[in-house]
């Protein structure tokens, strides 16, 4: 058993208009590239992307942006991005911005077949707006919905080919969850090992959660802030 | 009068020994940079890093490695990483012992303001409500008055809300001031040269002050 693919394309190519995607990462760590990549070229539309941001103007999900792709984004952050404003001010695109911590919760939640929790985050504010809130010891919390995907496309470091997968620095982020809530996972890493290298104990994703491993070729990771000391 | 530094080194007075602390972007930042020595805290990057350390030279630059704020960044020895699950769980959880935080406004219950501002592009509230909602300790780090003079110390917060109820110090460039159970602003401390009419003038909501205030030596 083998989920080794050596081409994107036919897996992309099943995804369809209006199919709601995760696509991991944060800010622009851990981005899967090479799916990214296979989207732009596949030209699918109105789709609905949960990521926790939305690239910037030339790189990641801004890309999908620019070819308009994407008809609604569930983000917690989507700053540093002129045509993403120029799109939202226009009314071309719907957002629904989440409390980071909610966004990644209701990811893990959909992947683990939690359909809703309660969190204390939003309460008071507008994000509570037409939600249950409900009082535990004292304190007051909102429920909030699984989220679950038609495809996740996730990017490790490492995996073989039975899908197990490892992540590298904090390029991690919101991979894993990612992982376990599509109905189709497409894994992409830099790296391919054969099966019982990956040390069990360090396994990050079981390969049960995914369908499809594909090794991308020099990574351009690109760096949004970078930021070196004085000395 | 304290600067964007005085305020940042006047926070790291509140670290203790084996705190772990999550430090928000712009004056929070700052913190790290002048923490006691002898004392240890772990900083917390909620992506999903414990143990933030300096960021980096040049040759140590890695895509991989960014902090919330996105900047490149090193870890310390006896770090860990996680997924943002993970690190919102270890939030929401309450174990992390002090967060630093950025605002717009801050009433005088302790509600907060630093998300959204009406009328100008929304970019989302990140990590935020979910730090605010669950944190045991919150210390803001702030200019006392907008840029158009208004005071950001206020009965009733104006903007959209972020958090109810949790804010417990505010550090401004005019002094420090505990946010009381019952309301109102509670001035601990005064920076050097500025005098307690300064800041009740600076200050809409309701000003507390007790017995002689202590002037900072810097």
């Amino acid at each position: 058993m083998s989920k080794i693919i050596s081409n994107l394309e036919p897996i992309v190519a099943q995804v369809k208009d209006g199919d709601t995607l995760m696509l991991g990462g944060f800010g622009l760590s851990g981005l899967p590239e090479y799916s990214i990549d296979a989207l732009l070229k596949s030209g699918v539309k109105n789709l609905t992307c949960i990521s926790n941001n939305a690239g910037v103007d030339d790189f990641g999900i801004g890309l999908m942006l620019k070819t308009r792709q994407v008809k609604k984004m569930i983000s917690s952050y989507v700053g540093e991005n002129a045509e993403f404003e120029r799109q939202l001010l226009n009314g071309e695109l719907e957002v629904e911005l989440i409390p980071q911590g909610t966004l990644a919760e209701r990811i893990r939640a959909g992947g683990a077949g939690i359909p809703a929790f309660f969190t204390p985050a939003g309460v008071g504010t507008e994000v509570a707006e037409g939600k249950e809130t409900r009082e535990f010891e004292g304190k007051t919390y909102l429920m909030e919905h699984w989220l679950r995907a038609d495809f996740s496309f996730v990017k490790a470091w490492k995996g073989d080919a039975m899908g197990n997968l490892i992540y590298k620095g904090t390029a991690r982020n919101f991979n894993p969850m990612m992982a376990t809530a599509g109905k189709i996972v497409v894994a992409e890493v830099e790296e391919i090992v054969p099966v019982g290298e990956l040390d069990p104990n360090f396994v990050h994703t079981p390969g049960i959660y995914i369908n499809y491993l594909f090794k991308g070729e020099n990574y351009e990771k690109r760096i949004e802030q970078r930021t070196v000391s004085s000395n | 009068m304290l600067d964007k530094n005085g305020i940042a080194r006047r926070i790291a007075k509140e670290l203790k020994d084996g705190y772990y602390v999550n430090l928000g972007i712009g004056i929070p930042t700052l913190v790290a940079n002048y923490i006691p020595s002898g004392i240890n805290v772990v900083l917390q990057s909620e992506n999903g890093l414990l143990g933030i350390g300096p960021f980096p030279n040049d040759s140590e630059v890695d895509p991989d490695l960014i902090n919330a704020g996105k900047q490149t960044i090193t870890m310390i020895p006896g770090s860990s990483l996680f997924s943002s699950a993970d690190s919102f769980a270890m939030i929401r959880g309450g174990h992390v012992d002090l967060t630093v935080l950025g605002a717009m406004e801050v009433s005088e219950n302790g509600d907060i303001s630093n998300w959204k501002v009406p009328g100008k592009m929304v970019k989302g509230m990140g990590g935020a409500m979910d730090l605010v909602a669950s944190a045991k300790n919150i210390i803001v780090a702030m200019q006392h008055k907008s840029k158009d003079g208004k005071s950001k110390l206020l009965k009733n917060c104006s903007l959209p809300i972020t958090g109810l109820r949790c804010v417990k110090k505010i550090v401004t460039e005019l002094g420090v001031f505990e946010v009381l159970p019952e309301g109102g602003f509670m001035l601990l401390e005064r920076a050097k040269g500025v005098g307690i009419e300064e800041i009740q003038n600076s200050t809409e909501g309701k000003l507390k002050i007790s017995g002689s205030v202590f002037e900072m030596e810097e």
